[in-house]
């Protein structure tokens, strides 16, 4: 499992998480390739599909992060990621897909250096956990 | 602000009930009555918006038929005001379902009168058919009187419907007036319940006198209610082993022909345009060319798991358990065992149940600034 190089779909709102990677890159920080960033307006417009459609086609951690509660930029998107987040890891362990290749994290637009220890952590973890298995199986 | 009466039965239980109603579409408050009704063409029976008393000798709300859930319909009729009050007949998930929607805007309560019964359940549709085939005209009150002494069946071989069986949900808790049969002498009478204010209004109409519910009736539904959760339970646990990789659920729903049939019986499914017949999923050529590509092959139409967990995302807290989607599915995969299975996990993990309450509001569509930590950081 050492070579294991997994694939990690970020999706990070626009206002507060994504200028953190930004605030990163411009600072210098490494953070590991294998994090992949999707910039979105809000947390609160990731729908549930968007997760599920990165986990069937194959993605071995998907990260939903955004402004810290009180923060957000339309006020209330990141609450409403929360409860979708609470759904999602309720359903899809019940599918095989394990609670831990899901995170919610709360990453303001200054966190620079939290954002790279953030994704370090991530791909730690999910190095971990292994492979997820619908990039192995297929999947109708 | 309960208030219970018993309704005469003399003659046959049917002719009894069909009085009882023609009474409240004959009142002035009520202006129409949407019951299940026998088609004057053929024997099938089908929700109906019936306005004149006569017709109301072909009613059946009590068959063994189930070929829609009728919230949609409800919430169709009362979407905006028409001044006028309807009394509609319903069974308890349907009326679950109707909650589901007025709560999402779809439908409102103010012009009903919800009437509920005891719902002794029903056959799929399939089974529906070769019943009538067999029981004619008379196998309505067959299959009440094999329901009630807990007989089997009147046409051998023909069972409740899977979500029927596992429903523990057969009497609603929303509705204005409830009709009791379980644990009541239904050759004398049927229990009349009002919950409340509006039905005890109807009620006062009646002229009828007060009763108290008979004494066996709360073992009763307990019973049966305690034999529907051990069937649910293991209905879940078999379920569950079933779909418990995706490998597995794949092959659960390998059988899946992407008609969405499932979603189009879905009474809860909301949305007015499902995103996956959207220009969303109308991809090109090339794209399937390059999925084919990369995955060696890939079936056609794709999205078939996709599709299920999207909808199981979007609309299983809302899911009243109906089992319409089965019934609807060509290829009998057993789409209800899933959907139920998952909602019962979604709607704990919420603390909600669908349809039990129109002041609950649906999970997704509320949210408190601080709640589920649990769910935030890397933990």
């Amino acid at each position: 499992m050492t070579d294991f190089n997994p694939t990690i779909i970020a999706f990070v709102c626009n206002w507060c998480t994504y200028t953190a990677a930004d605030l990163a890159g411009t600072s210098r920080l490494n953070y590991p390739e294998n994090v992949r960033l999707i910039r979105v307006m809000c947390t609160g417009m990731v729908d549930s599909q968007y997760v599920i459609k990165a986990f069937l086609e194959g993605a071995d951690g998907v990260l939903v992060s955004g402004c810290h509660p009180g923060d957000c930029h339309y006020i209330n998107g990141n609450y409403k990621a929360r409860r979708r987040i609470k759904l999602l890891k309720t359903i899809l362990p019940q599918f095989g897909i394990a609670s831990e290749r899901l995170y919610l994290t709360w990453i303001g637009a200054s966190d620079g250096i939290q954002f790279a220890e953030t994704m370090q952590a991530l791909v730690t973890r999910i190095k971990t956990l292994g492979p997820n298995e619908t990039a192995l199986k297929m999947v109708i | 602000m309960t208030t219970t009466v018993t309704l005469p039965v003399s003659g046959d239980l049917q002719s009894s009930l069909r009085q009882f109603f023609r009474t409240i579409l004959e009142m002035d408050t009520i202006e129409a009555l949407f019951i299940p009704q026998r088609l004057p063409m053929e024997n099938m029976v089908m929700p109906a918006l019936v306005s004149d008393p006569q017709d109301v000798d072909a009613i059946d709300p009590l068959a063994p038929a189930f070929p829609l859930n009728a919230a949609r319909a409800v919430a169709r009729l009362t979407r905006r005001p028409a001044g006028k009050k309807l009394a509609v007949v319903l069974r308890p998930c349907e009326i679950r379902a109707f909650v589901e929607l007025v709560k999402l805007k779809q439908g409102r309560l103010e012009d009903i009168l919800m009437i509920g019964f005891d719902c002794l359940g029903a056959y799929g549709n399939r089974d529906y058919f070769r019943f009538v085939a067999s029981a004619g005209d008379d196998g309505t009150a067959a299959f009440v009187q094999a329901s009630l002494s807990e007989t089997a069946g009147p046409v051998e071989g023909i069972n409740l419907a899977p979500a029927c069986r596992i429903c523990e949900n057969f009497i609603s808790e929303t509705a204005d007036i409830q009709i009791g049969l379980l644990g009541v002498d239904t050759t004398k009478g049927v229990l009349i319940t009002a919950c409340t204010q509006s039905g005890t209004d109807l009620l006062a109409g009646l002229e009828a006198t007060p009763a108290e519910p008979p004494a066996g009736r709360q073992a009763k539904i307990q019973q049966l209610r305690e034999r529907r959760v051990a069937a649910r339970n293991a209905c879940f646990a078999d379920t569950a082993a079933a779909t418990e990789s995706i490998e597995k659920l794949t092959t659960y729903l390998a059988h899946c022909v992407n008609c969405y049939n499932c979603r189009v019986a879905c009474p809860v499914c909301y949305c007015k345009e499902c995103v996956f017949v959207t220009d969303v999923f109308d991809h090109d050529a090339s794209q399937y060319l390059q999925w084919a590509r990369r995955k060696g092959t890939v079936k056609m139409p794709t999205d078939t798991v996709f599709y299920h967990l999207t909808r199981l995302a979007h609309m299983s807290t809302a899911c009243v358990g109906c089992g319409q989607c089965s019934n609807a599915c060509p290829n009998d995969i057993p789409v209800m065992e899933l959907f139920r299975a998952v909602a019962h996990q979604t709607q704990a993990a919420f603390g909600y149940r669908a349809g039990r309450s129109v002041d609950e509001k649906p999970p997704l569509s509320a949210f408190k600034e601080d709640e589920y930590q649990e769910v935030v950081g890397l933990g």
